[in-house]
């Protein structure tokens, strides 16, 4: 981004000041911190500023939501938000915005807003936004929150924003479940986070000291499958998240895995192999218990995943020789049919929101790295640059990929726009990050 | 008066043997005095001098001379992309498939393992893929299914950290570890 390069001291230390809100904001052990870097911007990222809000109430504002508003747009990579200390002025009303000085900051639009104490716990967060170059008015909104609302209040904020200026809708209020392990003296421990999509407020969901991995959101973004080694053997569960109970959906006999959530939640697509070990696909619905085989091959058949209108299912299978993507219909009807032909290992997909490309695992020339392909012109295209890249999400609103990678030894998240443009690593203060998963947005 | 004498050690021995069953820990394999089962092809222990000598190899029902040291050896490991078992572990296994076979009363869990490239569940399927290759060896010698489970880890349980190839050989394997 044009401005980050011509600071990047500042850049870092807005990261830095980024972080210490976390730590601030964050509840759950504190090992489990995630940091956001940016490393690589976009030079046709829009500039913007937002202006820091003015505060109208007793004490100290509840939060500094230029700050976090800044942050969620210039993580999205579409927008260069500049440093508040070269702000001509600071605006906190329509009557104080000066079109001119932002036009000489080459500013394309201007964000203000203020944060105004009501009563006892009671904020009304306004936020106004500006195009500099016709000098009018595009969005002007309020939103009343408590202290402790006025985070998720200032992202959604950022949504609203975000959709105005892009058209699409933002993905800021979202979250983000992941895998931490940390090493304690002789093992390990393995914890399930959900976090805000920011890293804000990990909260642990389930911890173990066998293994924790897969972990899927149910679409109303209330439940997460996963799979726990707890008990010397595999088996997946669904957990409630808003009360900690959970149901073990199957521990049958030989592996149980990759948990993948139906479109209307009814369903699970599971990986199953018995005591032969064939690893193959079938459905559970956990409610009834009812379930249904998919594949019956010698191969290994796994890594499945729904399609957004819930008639096919894409996974990964090495029937042909070495893992490739494959798709069936969920009704069982006819056979699979292989979707990915460039490259030699092709695994672990995703569906975009529009069902119209897969991200996954490929093979670039020995390094395994994070893909887009479009199934209709069957192109592959590479957008991770690391050696070690799995586990690729897609955000609700189909702009950002996070995934698992790593750098100097240690697992880290690593988020990069679907164009490819736009890059950044998460890391964690301690221990290994890995398996990210975007929730859905929101049902409210 | 010394053939009774011996007589009568070897037959303490033996039971002491029987008691122990067959979960004596590999590590004390070796430092137990031998023991001559019924229908084995072990060598007989030098028990006829008073005091004790160094000791000769312990051998379970089924066991041959030999087999302790190789029972000791409890991690096979892959090349990497396939579950094909190397000859220099053939013997391992005809040995571990012989202490299974000659006592139905132990069990083995082997654990399948994959270095960390590539993605998680697929590589569940890799591990999986090389705890069967070795199911299918001791099974084939004659070790029963009810004594065999598998579980496969993964790139989930590492032996070694690190991304380079020293450690991912390392982490191409499968574990046996025996339950009762």
């Amino acid at each position: 981004m044009g401005r980050e390069a011509r600071n990047p001291v500042v850049g870092i230390a807005r990261v830095a000041l980024f972080s210490m809100l976390l730590s601030w904001a964050a509840i759950g052990p504190a090992a489990a911190q995630l940091r956001i870097e940016i490393n690589r911007g976009v030079s046709e990222a829009v500039p913007i500023a937002v202006v820091p809000f003015r505060y109208d109430g007793r004490g100290q504002t509840p939060l500094d939501v230029a700050e976090l508003i800044g942050g969620d747009l210039e993580r999205s990579g579409r927008f260069a938000p500049m440093d508040r200390n070269d702000m001509i002025s600071r605006p906190g009303s329509a009557r104080e915005v000066d079109f001119s000085d932002w036009r000489l900051l080459k500013t394309d639009y201007v964000i203000i807003g203020s944060v105004v104490e009501g009563g006892q716990d009671r904020y009304t967060l306004r936020f106004q936004v500006f195009d500099v170059f016709r000098g009018t008015q595009v969005l002007s909104y309020q939103i009343p929150a408590s202290a402790e609302q006025m985070r998720a209040a200032a992202h959604r904020a950022s949504d609203m924003i975000f959709e105005k200026l892009t058209g699409v809708p933002g993905a800021f209020s979202t979250r983000i479940a992941y895998v931490s392990v940390t090493n304690g003296a002789d093992d390990e421990q393995y914890r399930l986070f959900v976090a805000d999509a920011d890293g804000a407020n990990p909260q642990v969901v389930a911890e173990s000291d066998q293994p924790i991995m897969s972990p899927g959101w149910s679409p109303d973004g209330r439940r997460l499958a996963y799979v726990s080694f707890e008990g010397g053997h595999s088996a997946v569960y669904v957990q409630e998240l808003a009360t900690g109970r959970r149901q073990q959906v199957s521990a049958r006999p030989g592996i149980n895995g990759a948990p993948s959530f139906s479109p209307d939640g009814r369903w699970l697509a599971i990986v199953l192999s018995g005591v032969d070990g064939n690893l193959d696909i079938h459905l559970i619905n956990p409610a009834t218990g009812q379930t249904r085989r998919l594949t019956r091959n010698p191969a290994i058949d796994t890594e499945p995943v729904w399609s957004p209108d819930g008639k096919q299912i894409y996974f990964t299978s090495d029937r042909s020789g070495g893992p490739q993507i494959y798709r069936l219909a969920a009704d069982g009807s006819g056979g699979p049919s292989r979707v990915t032909f460039e490259g030699r290992y092709n695994a672990r997909p995703r569906l975009t929101p529009d069902g119209e490309n897969l991200v996954l695992v490929h093979n670039d020339r020995g390094n395994y790295r994070i893909a887009l392909v479009d199934l209709e012109r069957s192109t592959t295209q590479v957008l991770s640059d690391g050696r070690q890249d799995e586990s690729p999400s897609i955000a609700p609103n189909g702009t950002m990929i996070i995934f698992a990678t790593r750098r100097a030894g240690r697992g880290m998240l690593a988020a990069v726009s679907t164009d490819g443009r736009v890059s950044q690593t998460i890391a964690s203060v301690a221990g290994d990050v890995r398996e990210p998963v975007w929730s859905p947005f929101p049902a409210d | 008066m010394q053939s009774k004498l011996s007589t009568l050690l070897i037959i303490c021995l033996i039971l002491a043997g029987c008691a122990k069953g067959g979960t004596q820990p590999d590590a004390d394999a070796a430092d137990t005095a031998g023991v001559a089962a019924e229908g084995d092809r072990s060598r007989q222990a030098g028990l006829d001098t008073g005091g004790l000598d160094g000791g000769s190899e312990y051998l379970e029902p089924g066991m041959v001379a030999g087999d302790s040291a190789l029972i000791r050896e409890t991690v096979i490991y892959f090349d990497f992309d396939t579950a094909r078992i190397r000859p220099e572990f053939s013997e391992i296994l005809a040995a571990h498939a012989r202490r299974l076979s000659g006592n139905p009363r132990l069990s083995v869990r082997l654990e399948g393992h994959a270095d960390e490239r590539g993605s998680r569940e697929y590589n569940i399927g890799l591990g999986e893929r090389r705890a069967q290759a070795v199911r299918q060896v001791l099974m084939l010698q004659g070790v029963g299914a009810a004594q065999i489970t598998t579980v496969s880890y993964g790139e989930e349980r590492p032996a070694v950290r690190g991304s380079d190839e020293v450690a991912w050989e390392r982490n191409r394997r499968v574990e046996l570890a025996y339950t009762e």
